[in-house]
C-alpha cells in the first residue's frame, strides 16, 4: 500500500478519463507534491 | 505517452531526482495505462522517444486504483473521480499496473 | 420562440495518401529516420479501398451510422466493392482531384502541377459537377523540368500521386516560418476541402438558392493562417467564400481547437437570431497535420494507413421562414413532425435557449463537464436523458484509435453520459450499455479533430429528422484548450437540435 503523503508526483491525466487538474487536486489533498502535470488528448 | 511528454519528464527528473517519485495516471484504457507505465519504469518500449533505453524506474499508479483513491476524502472523490470510476471498467483499466510495478527492474 | 434552422449539410472526403508523409507525426518521424517512409508507403490504401471502406461510406451518407455495428470488424477487410464515391451528403474524391482543387484554390502561385495531372483532375472534378470547365482551363500547368527544379531547390516540397512526383508546393517566403511550404500546404488543403464542401452544399440547395443568397460565412477548422507577425491571426472563411462565388458575404474564422466547428454553428445561429443575417454558411476544411497521426500502430499491426482522408463539412443555417413558400420546404410526411400541431416544418432548429456551456467555473472534473454540456441544457429544456434520441459526441473511428491504445473515443464519451445518468438515478447502473445501444452510435469519422467532434453527425441527423425517424439530438464538442499551454482548462460546447 503506497502512501501519497510526502511523494513527488508526475500527473498524467487524460481528457476523456481523469484530467490532469482533477488528479492534481486529489493528490495534493493527500499530502503529495506535484512535480509535473499534463492532460493527454489522444485525438 | 508521446515523445514530447517523455522529454519534459526526463528534464524534470534530471533536475529533481527520482527519489519518492511516482506517476499517477488518469487514462481510461488499459492499453494507454500499460504503455505509460512501461515507459516510465523501463524506457520507451518503441525505442523512439527521449526515454528510449532510459529506465527511470518510476512506479505508476492510476488515480482510481483503490489504494490511491481510498486516500481522498469522500466529498473530493465524489466531485472529481466518482463519475470516471463508474464510466470506465476500473479493474480492467488498472490491471496491467500491479504486474509492471512488481516486476523486476530492467 | 423560434430558432434558426439547419437546412442543408455537406460531408466530403478527399483521399490523400500522397500527403500522409506531410502529416505532423509522419513528417517528424521521417525527418529523424527516412526508413519510416519505406514502412508507410506499402501500407497506403488505394482509392478503391478508401471508397469501399464502411466508415467512409457512413461519413458521406451512403450508410447510416447505426448500420456500422452490423459490419464485421475489422472494417478495413469488410470492403464493399459496389460502394459509390458519390455520397448522399457529398463526394469522396481521389487524390488527383484533390491536387486539382489545391491548384484551383491557389491564389499565390505556389502550386505547380504537371499537365497530365491537371487534365485528369479537371475531367474528374467536372464529371462531379464541382468545377466549371472555364475555371479549370484558366489554370496553367507546369512542365516536368520546372517541377523537378523547384522540388530540388529547397524552396518547395514535392507533390506525389500514385508514387510519382507530379508537382510541387512552394514556400511563401524565404525566412518566414509561418509561410513555409509545409504550413502553406496545410492551410491550402483546409481551404480546398472547405471549398469542396461548400460547392457541394450550394449544389444541394441550387433549386432555391444561389451563392449570392448567402449573407455571411463562418469557418471553424484548426489550421493557423498568418505570417510571422500574426501566426494564427488570419483565417479561411472569406478565402473559401471567394472560391465559391459567395460574393455578397463577408465572414471570419472561429478558433476553439476541436470545438471550433460546433462553436461556429452556434455563432451562425446567434447572428441570425439577432437579426443580422438570414443565411449563414459554416465551413470546416480538413486537417493535413492529422494525416497518419497513428501510423506507427497501424504499420505495427500490418493494417492499412487509415488516416489518409481529409474531411470537409459545410452547413447552411437559415432564419426560420427564410425558406418562404418553396414546396420543397415542406416535409414529405406531415405526421412525421410529431404530435405538435404547430410543428416547425421540415427543418430542425438549434435550441439557442439551452446551450451547453463549459464556463471557467465549471472546471476540469469530469462530472462537472458532463453536467455542463448535457444535464444542464437538457434540464433547461425540460428533458431527461432518454428524451434525446441521439447523442453526437467525439465520433472518431475506433478502428483508427484502438491500435494505438487510445480506446474507443465515442464509446468512452457515451459511458460518461450514461454513467452520470446512473448516478442521478435516471438509469439503473446495469442499464448503461442499453442506453448506449439506444442513444449512441459507433464512431465513423476520420481522426480529423474538429470534424469528428459532433458536427459530422449533423447531415445524418437532418436526414433522419426529416424522415421522421428521430426528433431530437444533442451535439457536444470538446476542445482541448490545455494543448496550447496557455491554460490547463478544457473546453466544450453543446446544443440540442430538434424538429
Amino acid at each position: 500500500m503506497i502512501e501519497l503523503k510526502g511523494k513527488r508526483v508526475l500527473v498524467i491525466g487524460e481528457r476523456d478519463g481523469v484530467s490532469g487538474p482533477a488528479i492534481e487536486v486529489c493528490v495534493r489533498s493527500a499530502g503529495a507534491q506535484v512535480l509535473y502535470a499534463e492532460t493527454l488528448c489522444f485525438v | 505517452m508521446d515523445l514530447e511528454g517523455q522529454g519534459r519528464i526526463k528534464q524534470v527528473i534530471e533536475q529533481a531526482g527520482s527519489a519518492d517519485v511516482i506517476a499517477v495516471l488518469g487514462a481510461n484504457s488499459s492499453a494507454a495505462v500499460e504503455m505509460t507505465a512501461l515507459t516510465l519504469k523501463s524506457g520507451d518500449p518503441s525505442y523512439a522517444g527521449p526515454l528510449a533505453g532510459i529506465a527511470l524506474g518510476i512506479p505508476s499508479y492510476h488515480v482510481l486504483e483503490p489504494e490511491i483513491a481510498d486516500q481522498f476524502e469522500r466529498a473530493l472523490y465524489e466531485r472529481e473521480l466518482a463519475l470516471s470510476a463508474l464510466a470506465m471498467d476500473v479493474a480492467e483499466v488498472v490491471a496491467p499496473l500491479k504486474t509492471i510495478r512488481d516486476s523486476a527492474p530492467v | 420562440m423560434s430558432f434558426p434552422a439547419i437546412t442543408a449539410v455537406a460531408n466530403v472526403l478527399a483521399h490523400a495518401p500522397g500527403l500522409v508523409r506531410y502529416g505532423s507525426k509522419p513528417l517528424r518521424d521521417i525527418g529523424q529516420d527516412p526508413a519510416v517512409l519505406e514502412a508507410i508507403t506499402p501500407r497506403l490504401r488505394s482509392y478503391a479501398d478508401a471508397v469501399a471502406y464502411a466508415p467512409n461510406q457512413v461519413f458521406i451518407g451512403n450508410l447510416d451510422p447505426e448500420m456500422l455495428g452490423a459490419v464485421p470488424r475489422p472494417w478495413f477487410r469488410a470492403l464493399d466493392g459496389t460502394a459509390s464515391s458519390t455520397g448522399a451528403f457529398g463526394d469522396l474524391i481521389g487524390e488527383c482531384e484533390l491536387l486539382g482543387l489545391l491548384k484551383l484554390c491557389d491564389r499565390a502561385r505556389l502550386v505547380h502541377l504537371d499537365a497530365a495531372t491537371l487534365a485528369e483532375a479537371r475531367a474528374g472534378l467536372a464529371r462531379r459537377g464541382i468545377v466549371t470547365p472555364d475555371e479549370m482551363a484558366a489554370l496553367a500547368a507546369a512542365d516536368a523540368g520546372a517541377i523537378n527544379a523547384i522540388g530540388k531547390s529547397g524552396e518547395a516540397i514535392p507533390l506525389w500521386l500514385d508514387g510519382r512526383v507530379v508537382g510541387a508546393m512552394s514556400r511563401g517566403h524565404e525566412q518566414d516560418e509561418a509561410l513555409t511550404a509545409n504550413v502553406l500546404l496545410e492551410n491550402l488543403a483546409a481551404k480546398a476541402t472547405g471549398v469542396l464542401a461548400v460547392r457541394r452544399l450550394l449544389r444541394m440547395v441550387e433549386r432555391r438558392l444561389g451563392p449570392g443568397d448567402i449573407d455571411f460565412v463562418l469557418a471553424g477548422s484548426e489550421e493557423a493562417v498568418g505570417d510571422r507577425y500574426q501566426r494564427g491571426g488570419g483565417g479561411l472563411a472569406k478565402a473559401i467564400a471567394e472560391s465559391c462565388g459567395i460574393t455578397a458575404a463577408t465572414g471570419f474564422d472561429v478558433k476553439a481547437f476541436c470545438a471550433s466547428t460546433l462553436y461556429a454553428v452556434v455563432n451562425a445561429a446567434a447572428l441570425i437570431q439577432a437579426g443580422l443575417f438570414s443565411r449563414v454558411v459554416v465551413v470546416a476544411g480538413g486537417s493535413l497535420a492529422k494525416l497518419g497521426m497513428k501510423y506507427r500502430a497501424h504499420v505495427a499491426r500490418q493494417m492499412p494507413i487509415l488516416e489518409d482522408m481529409l474531411a470537409g463539412i459545410a452547413i447552411l443555417v437559415e432564419r426560420p421562414g427564410a425558406r418562404g413558400s418553396d414546396p420543397s420546404a415542406r416535409g414529405s410526411d406531415p405526421s412525421a413532425r410529431g404530435s405538435d400541431p404547430s410543428a416547425r416544418g421540415s427543418d430542425p432548429v438549434i435550441r439557442l435557449d439551452t446551450l451547453g456551456l463549459h464556463t471557467i467555473a465549471t472546471g476540469s472534473a469530469q462530472q462537472a463537464i458532463v453536467e455542463a454540456l448535457v444535464i444542464t441544457p437538457l434540464a433547461k429544456a425540460g428533458y431527461r436523458l432518454r428524451d434525446v434520441d441521439r447523442y453526437a459526441t467525439e465520433m472518431h473511428n475506433p478502428e483508427v484509435t484502438e491500435p494505438s491504445g487510445s480506446g474507443d473515443v465515442p464509446r468512452g464519451n457515451y459511458r460518461l453520459i450514461a454513467a452520470l445518468g446512473a448516478l442521478r438515478g435516471e438509469l439503473p447502473r446495469d442499464g448503461i450499455d442499453a442506453f448506449i445501444a439506444a442513444h449512441g452510435m459507433p464512431g465513423y469519422a476520420p481522426t480529423q479533430g474538429h470534424i469528428a467532434s459532433a458536427v459530422c453527425y449533423l447531415a445524418h441527423a437532418l436526414r433522419a429528422m426529416r424522415a421522421g425517424q428521430i426528433r431530437r439530438a444533442l451535439f457536444m464538442a470538446k476542445g482541448s484548450l490545455f494543448l496550447g499551454r496557455m491554460t490547463d482548462a478544457s473546453d466544450g460546447v453543446s446544443f440540442i437540435l430538434e424538429i
